[in-house]
C-alpha cells in the first residue's frame, strides 16, 4: 500500500471518528471561549501555509513561477469579491497563459 | 453551483497532485470534508509523507467535531441516523442549521439534513467530474491547474479573515511556511502553523 492510499484511507477514518465523537460528547466542554477562538484560527493557519507552499516551493525548494501570477490574479478577484468558480478558473488561465506562451 | 466548483477543483487538484481517481472519489465519499481533502491532496502533492498529509488534514477536521457537539442536542438521533448525521457534519450543513435557530428547531434540523444530503451528492458528483478531467489532461501545467491548486486554497481562507487578527495570522503563517520549507520535511511546515493558530487562540 503505497502513501497515497495510507493517505486516503486514514485522513478518511480520522475525520469520520472526529465528526462522531462530536455527536457523543456533552456541549459544555467545548463552549469555553478559548477552543472556540482556536476552532477559527487553525484553518486559517493551515489553509494559508498551503497557499505559500502550493504557489512557491517545489520539493523543499522555494520558487517563483507561473503559480505567481495565478496567485495574483486569485488575489485581484477574491478583492473584486468575484464567486468561487470565477477565482479558480481566473486564476488557471492566467498561469497557463504564460506557462504556455512564456 | 458554488459546491460544484469547489468539488471539481477538488477532484482534478487531487488527480494532479498524484492520487487516482478512485482515491479521490474515496476522499470525497469517505472524509465529506473540504478543506481537509485540499490538505492531504496539498501535503502529499508537495512531496510530505502520508503521516503529515493525514495530521494536516485531521487538525482540520477538529471543526468538524466542535460543530457536531453543537448539532447533537438540536438533531436528537441515535444508532445510524447519528452515523449519517455525523459524516454529513460539515460547515456548510451546520451554517445552515444555526441561521434557522430563530424558526426553531424543526426548521434546524430540516436545513442540516437538507443541506447535508445536497452538499453531498454534488460534492461527489463533481469530484469525478474534476478527477476525470484532470486524469484526460496529461501535463497539469498547460491547463493552469498548478494554480488552480493555490486558488482554491485561497478562496476557501479568505472568507474566514474577518478581523485584523486573522489577516495577521494568514501573513505570518505564509512567511514561516515558506522560511520552513527548505529546512523541515514536507509537510511539516504546513502542519506546524497549527500550533502559531493556538498559540495566537490562548493568548486571545
Amino acid at each position: 500500500m503505497n502513501a497515497f492510499w495510507v493517505a486516503t484511507i486514514g485522513t478518511s477514518v480520522i475525520a469520520f471518528l472526529l465528526k462522531y465523537t462530536g455527536h457523543n460528547v456533552p456541549e459544555r466542554i467545548f463552549s469555553h471561549p478559548k477552543v472556540q477562538a482556536i476552532n477559527a484560527l487553525i484553518p486559517i493557519a493551515l489553509l494559508s501555509a498551503l497557499v505559500a507552499v502550493q504557489t512557491f516551493t517545489e520539493k523543499s525548494k522555494l520558487i517563483i513561477d507561473h503559480r505567481l501570477a495565478g496567485l495574483g490574479v486569485a488575489i485581484l478577484a477574491l478583492l473584486l469579491k468575484a464567486p468561487f468558480p470565477i477565482v479558480v478558473i481566473s486564476a488557471a488561465f492566467t498561469s497557463a497563459a504564460i506557462y504556455n506562451w512564456l | 453551483m458554488t459546491v460544484g466548483a469547489y468539488g471539481t477543483a477538488f477532484g482534478a487538484a487531487a488527480v494532479a497532485n498524484g492520487f487516482s481517481v478512485l482515491q479521490s472519489c474515496l476522499l470525497s465519499l469517505l472524509t465529506f470534508s473540504g478543506a481537509s481533502q485540499f490538505a492531504v491532496i496539498g501535503v502529499l502533492g508537495a512531496g510530505g509523507g502520508a503521516i503529515s498529509g493525514i495530521a494536516t488534514a485531521s487538525l482540520l477536521g477538529i471543526r468538524n467535531g466542535l460543530y457536531g457537539v453543537i448539532m447533537a442536542p438540536r438533531l436528537k438521533v441515535k444508532g445510524f441516523k447519528r452515523i449519517v448525521a455525523a459524516q454529513i457534519t460539515i460547515d456548510e450543513s451546520t451554517a445552515v442549521a444555526l441561521g434557522q435557530e430563530i424558526r426553531g428547531e424543526k426548521a434546524m434540523r430540516q436545513g442540516f439534513w437538507l443541506t447535508g444530503f445536497g452538499v453531498f451528492i454534488f460534492w461527489n458528483l463533481f469530484t469525478v467530474a474534476g478527477a476525470l478531467g484532470a486524469q484526460a489532461m496529461g501535463d497539469i501545467r498547460v491547463w493552469g491547474l498548478d494554480s488552480a491548486v493555490p486558488a482554491a486554497f485561497l478562496g476557501l481562507v479568505w472568507p474566514r479573515l474577518k478581523t485584523n487578527r486573522d489577516r495577521i495570522l494568514a501573513i505570518t503563517c505564509v512567511v514561516f511556511a515558506l522560511a520552513m520549507t527548505p529546512i523541515l520535511p514536507a509537510g511539516l511546515p504546513i502542519i506546524a502553523t497549527a500550533f502559531i493558530a493556538v498559540a495566537v487562540g490562548l493568548r486571545a
